[in-house]
């Protein structure tokens, strides 16, 4: 009955790992853990890269590959690894809606962006569309990540794990985007980390903490 | 209805109420063994039952007769459980008349007998170890049905032989979905059955309890036959694993009187696997506090509905 080839199944299957992974990230409250589950999501979405490369026989995704690997799964996490020690915050502090609530508010958005992908895989022409789907899922539930939380280093996290999303639709939607997009933006998160790094180390210097709550308020000294 | 499918159906009754206490006398022998402690017996639950036969009732004085009744209905409703599972065979005349959903409706008859009687007497403990059975219950119940439901829409039809016969038939392959839901039935079958992250099978009145604060007022044959329906119910849940996620080795009406001899070795050798696995969860977990029970639960439920939501997508 089942008519997929066994890589189409790998790729499926890294497919909904990544899924579990945006949902754990979701529920994980220790920041050190969250850094983890990137490079995890990382290195999942290198193994994707990598089999869509190999099915296809397009070069330059072997390439971007090995961005990811570079940059993803070992560069960037050892990066935030460095700044969780220099700047002292393991936990989030409690998220703005209960774990729970928020699992079941990410299930809604899953639903939501199958059903977004539905038309674009029918209309979609790669042997990867139906992974399309989990690819917005993905960018859709690290952007409720980024809405749950209170610390800036756990946004930062979740803003890089909706980049791997990014870069996964593309996969899915049209085997990869042109190398130099692709360049540029790998560069621009590079640069995007390294400039966010040193606001983390401003806001604790004015507020005491990362918690970007103290940035709502308009006056000083309230 | 051939003569085939009747044996079949007896010899699973049969030896479903036979091994039941003899696979958590496995599983708490694997438990002591990793935990570095002398094992009890596997036989050592036969031991306590027929200890508890001998002994006289003693009933509480407001005990209603619903106290009474309560051990055969809830002993009665997992048999009955015990006879539409798949566990040795898919040719079961019996299971025609239920289908995964009612079964699911048998083990909740159960439990809301077994949580009625805990509170008929009226004591605290009974009355505690209720409103926790049904708070874990009430969660754990989706979970189940939602694993079904993926199992349900892969093969097509809601009759647990028909599920464990489609999956026998079809290709190998990975199943992202299959394995989502595997691990959320695996969490259910925990959180049910009273085992570690969520109430632990080996205390006795402490305030985490969960279903030994049900049994408390219990005594005598009565107690037994809740004991013996506890076995059974893990046993009957690593059956409807077994058929659910790994249906190899059971025969079908195809295979005929040789299939059904190869059914029963098989069937005991994911028996003790499965035992040892239970063993090792609950020897590395921590019991939980009551209170995050629901998100352990919650996890559960959203792990089988992501595995719907898989399957509906990647169609596999």
């Amino acid at each position: 009955m089942s008519p997929l080839s066994f890589d189409l199944q790998l790729l499926n299957a890294c497919a909904a790992l990544l899924l579990l992974l945006s949902f754990s990230m979701l529920s994980q409250r220790r920041i050190v853990n969250l850094v983890n589950l990137l490079a995890l999501q990382g290195a999942l979405l290198c193994a994707a890269t990598l089999l869509v490369a190999w099915r296809t026989g397009q070069g330059h995704l072997y390439l971007s590959a090995a961005l990811t690997l570079a940059l993803k799964v070992i560069g960037l996490p050892l990066l935030l690894h460095r700044l969780i020690r220099r700047l002292n915050v393991y936990w989030d502090a409690e998220p703005v809606i209960n774990t729970s609530g928020t699992m079941l508010i990410g299930l809604l958005v899953v639903v939501f962006s199958f059903g977004l992908a539905q038309p674009i895989s029918a209309l979609a022409s790669t042997a990867t569309r139906s992974t399309l789907g989990i690819a917005i899922a993905v960018i859709l539930l690290s952007f409720l990540t980024m809405i749950t939380r209170r610390k800036a280093m756990s946004q930062v996290v979740a803003f890089l794990s909706m980049e791997n999303g990014l870069f996964f639709g593309a996969m899915s939607a049209t085997y990869g985007m042109p190398m130099v997009v692709e360049l540029g933006v790998a560069l621009d998160v590079l640069v995007a980390m390294l400039v966010l790094g040193v606001f983390f180390f401003q806001i604790r210097e004015q507020f005491d903490s990362l918690d970007l709550h103290h940035l709502e308020s308009l006056k000083e000294g309230e | 209805m051939s003569t085939l499918g009747a044996i079949t159906q007896l010899l699973e009754i049969v030896c479903a109420l036979l091994a039941a206490p003899a696979f958590l006398g496995w599983v708490n022998q694997c438990r002591a063994w990793l935990q570095n402690k002398r094992a009890p017996s596997v036989l050592q639950p036969y031991y306590g039952l027929r200890k508890l036969f001998h002994k006289d009732v003693v009933l509480a004085e407001n005990a209603s007769s619903l106290f009474r009744l309560a051990p055969y209905i809830v002993f009665g409703t997992m048999v009955a459980a015990a006879a539409i599972i798949p566990s040795m065979g898919t040719g079961l005349p019996l299971s025609m008349a239920a289908d995964g959903i009612a079964l699911v409706g048998l083990l909740a008859t159960a439990r809301v007998f077994l949580s009625l009687a805990a509170m008929d007497v009226g004591t605290a403990f009974g009355t505690l170890g209720a409103r926790r059975e049904m708070m874990v219950g009430f969660l754990a119940e989706p979970a189940l049905l939602m694993v079904l439901f993926v199992a349900a829409m892969i093969s097509k039809t809601t009759s647990l032989p028909l599920i464990a016969e489609g999956l026998t038939t079809r290709a190998l392959g990975l199943y992202p979905s299959l394995a989502f839901t595997a691990v959320a039935f695996t969490m259910v079958l925990l959180a049910e059955n009273a085992r570690i992250p969520v109430d632990n099978p080996a205390t006795h009145l402490e305030l985490t309890m969960i279903h030994e604060a049900m049994l408390l007022e219990y005594s005598g044959r009565h107690l037994a036959m809740m004991e013996w329906a506890a076995a059974l119910k893990l046993f009957n849940y690593a059956c409807i694993g077994f058929a659910l996620f790994i249906p190899w080795g059971t025969s079908t009406e195809a295979s005929g009187p040789q299939g059904l001899l190869l059914a029963v070795p098989v069937l005991f050798a994911k028996l003790a696997v499965a035992g040892g696995g239970l063993a090792l969860i609950e020897t590395l977990s921590a019991k939980l506090r009551v209170f995050r029970a629901p998100e352990f639960l919650a996890t559960a439920f959203l792990l089988a509905v992501l595995g719907l939501l898989v399957h509906l997508l990647l169609g596999d």
